[in-house]
């Protein structure tokens, strides 16, 4: 201690002190702003691999330097969570130009969505693929979930997550077979149609309260049979076809003459 | 029965005009026709097996309720309910059908079903009743003395008028507690109490625009483009009538590249950078109009499909709605965050007689 007391007016001092204070400064910024995704550092080879599947995959729609066409748009910036959800999710390479990019099997591997990540990731910057503690529904609330939920989500994609009808043959997609992570990635990036939730619209909290709802939605429904929880299309098809036409039908057995 | 032409007459085809009767024939009854049940013992013994068979999953599915009611412990998970809930309604549910469609089955094929005739009742009663019944009527009012006291006629009719009012008067009243319809030009976004506003360079105070439902203030570089905001006015939650109030003024915000954003002169400080804020009250029948899609800047209402276009002041591209949604009138505070400058310039939500007065 008391060396270091000798050493304060040393003439280095202040390099010293000022270097300490930007390490220190540096390490709580980076604690503070909880950056996604520190283990998806993207090796060269992987750039490369996502580019030669850029290439052979993507590139005619999205131009050969994922610059754009006029067919799709430019994926410079897009972010490599983006990525992840449009190919993890089936929905990238799209089967057809349809006004909706259906949810289809993943035509990638887990190893090349990545690498197409990181590729598209390496052209400019954008949210990155969250890591599984970000994405743990067993950190949320659901409760709060789905205060957020209603103010935010369920007006396209229904109360529980049912999905809904949009414009023109677009739609909002039932979140049943969404992961934690794919939800994540869809409120940060807003594909297609879905606008884009922030940090600033839903904290990072918020985020896996939300995703907690969603998940709590798969659990047994105490109810029976949701006929899709589609509110009164469904449950009125139910009443009406199934319901009253069993009653006339029994009307009709008790009138008819016993043989 | 002998007047009945014979089965089969009117169809054949060669018959002449003159062989149809001027006026429908009651055809009488129908030869009676005996059942399987009634030609053979045999037969009866096994409808009467059949209704018992029925009785007996009637009587089975009971007890098969009742037991599932104390077998299935509820309260340890979801399914337990589900199950418990099943059993019990199935129980109820098919021995109460088993009763019914037994009882049906046995008046069907094994009650007597010979058809008997009853002839119907005149309608009136004979003139001698009616007369008698009016005479009591107004023997009755005479002993009454109503028509010779006119003070007591009155204070009866008095009494019955007002009588239902206690039920009338409440049920009509707490409608609303007021009926004044002037609420409607005014919304939270008019008032800025201690602590809800930001300071505007020009020395002004707006009220805060605050995320829904968690209240947070709303920085102007945090609406990136193609992003969405669920707002209330910032410090609403804490404040009396809260839902009355964010009913009215809930609102929908994003920011739109400016280059695809069409202002017009009049409102051209009413949006910032693009970011614009929009009632989220449907104009047609008051839905939250909230369904955005941020490819189109097509903001769709739920309800009856009434499409606005955001680009372009949130006009009416589709659907029932009549007029653009209201939009509230945005600018950034000295710190950075958005405010409202003023409330709505026109009540928002469906139209109402006094609107436009």
């Amino acid at each position: 201690m008391k060396a270091l007391a000798a050493s304060r007016r040393h003439r280095l001092a202040p390099v010293v002190l000022l270097l300490l204070a930007l390490i220190l400064t540096g390490v709580a910024y980076s604690a503070v702003t909880s950056e996604p995704a520190t283990a998806q550092t993207a090796s060269q080879e992987d750039i490369e691999e996502g580019e030669a599947l850029f290439r052979s995959n993507c590139s005619t729609c999205h131009g050969l330097n994922a610059q754009g066409t006029d067919l799709a748009p430019s994926l410079v910036g897009v972010g490599a969570a983006s990525v992840h959800f449009q190919v993890s999710t089936g929905r990238m390479p799209m089967a057809n130009n349809s006004p909706q990019a259906e949810r289809k099997d993943p035509m990638m591997n887990e190893e090349q969505t990545y690498a197409l990540a990181a590729y598209v990731a390496s052209l400019g910057p954008g949210p990155a693929i969250p890591s599984a503690q970000q994405v743990n529904p067993e950190e949320g609330n659901a409760a709060a979930g789905m205060e957020l939920f209603r103010a935010n989500c369920s007006m396209c994609h229904n109360a529980v997550g049912a999905g809904g009808a949009l414009t023109e043959g677009k739609v909002a997609p039932p979140l049943d077979q969404a992961t934690p992570t794919q939800i994540w990635e869809a409120l940060r990036t807003g594909p297609q149609s879905m606008p884009v939730f922030n940090e600033a619209a839903i904290t990072d909290q918020g985020a896996r309260d939300v995703i907690a709802y969603v998940m709590e939605q798969r659990e047994v429904d105490p109810g029976g049979i949701s006929l899709g929880n589609l509110g009164p299309v469904s449950e009125g098809f139910w009443v009406w076809i199934v319901g009253l036409g069993g009653l006339i039908g029994l009307a009709v057995w008790i009138g008819a003459k016993s043989s | 029965m002998s007047t009945n032409p014979p089965p089969g007459e009117l169809t054949t085809g060669g018959a002449h005009a003159s062989d149809v009767p001027e006026q429908f024939q009651d055809p009488g009854l129908e030869p009676h026709q005996l059942r399987l049940a009634d030609r053979s013992e045999k037969n009866a013994k096994r409808v009467e097996r059949q209704v018992v068979a029925i009785l007996i999953v009637s009587v089975i599915a009971s007890i098969a309720g009742v037991v599932g009611f104390f077998a299935i412990p509820v309260g340890t998970t979801l399914m337990d309910v589900r199950l418990s809930t099943l059993v019990i309604g199935l129980g109820l549910g098919l021995g109460m059908l088993g009763i019914g469609l037994a009882a049906a089955h046995w008046a069907k094929a094994l009650m007597d079903n010979t058809e008997r005739v009853e002839k119907r009742k005149p309608v009136p009663s004979p003139p001698e009743v009616r007369e008698e019944a009016v005479e009591q009527i107004a023997t009755g009012i005479e002993e009454s003395r109503i028509g010779r006291r006119p003070v007591l006629k009155g204070a009866l009719v008095g009494a019955a008028a007002l009588a239902p009012l206690p039920f009338v008067v409440p049920l009509v009243g707490s409608l609303s507690n007021t009926w004044d319809v002037n609420r409607f030009r005014h919304t939270a976004w008019g008032d800025v109490p201690e602590g809800t506003g930001g300071r505007l360079p020009d020395g002004s105070v707006g009220r805060r625009l605050a995320t829904d439902p968690d209240d947070r203030p709303i920085r102007a570089a945090d609406v990136t483009i193609g992003s969405a905001f669920a707002v209330i006015p910032h410090g609403l939650p804490d404040e009396e009538h809260y839902l009355e109030e964010k009913a009215k003024a809930v609102v929908f915000m994003t920011r739109i590249d400016p280059n695809e954003l069409a202002v017009s002169p009049e409102r051209r400080d009413w949006s910032y950078d693009g970011i614009v804020a929009y009632s989220k009250v449907c104009t047609h029948v008051g839905c939250p109009v909230a369904l955005y899609e941020q490819q189109t800047h097509h903001l769709l209402c739920p309800c009856h499909q009434s499409t606005f276009d955001l680009a372009e002041e949130a006009k009416v591209v589709f659907g029932p709605a009549k007029r653009a949604l209201p939009q509230l009138p945005i600018t950034v505070d000295v710190d950075g965050y958005l405010v409202a400058r003023s409330d709505f310039h026109e009540p928002v939500g469906p139209s109402f007689w006094e609107r436009d007065r």
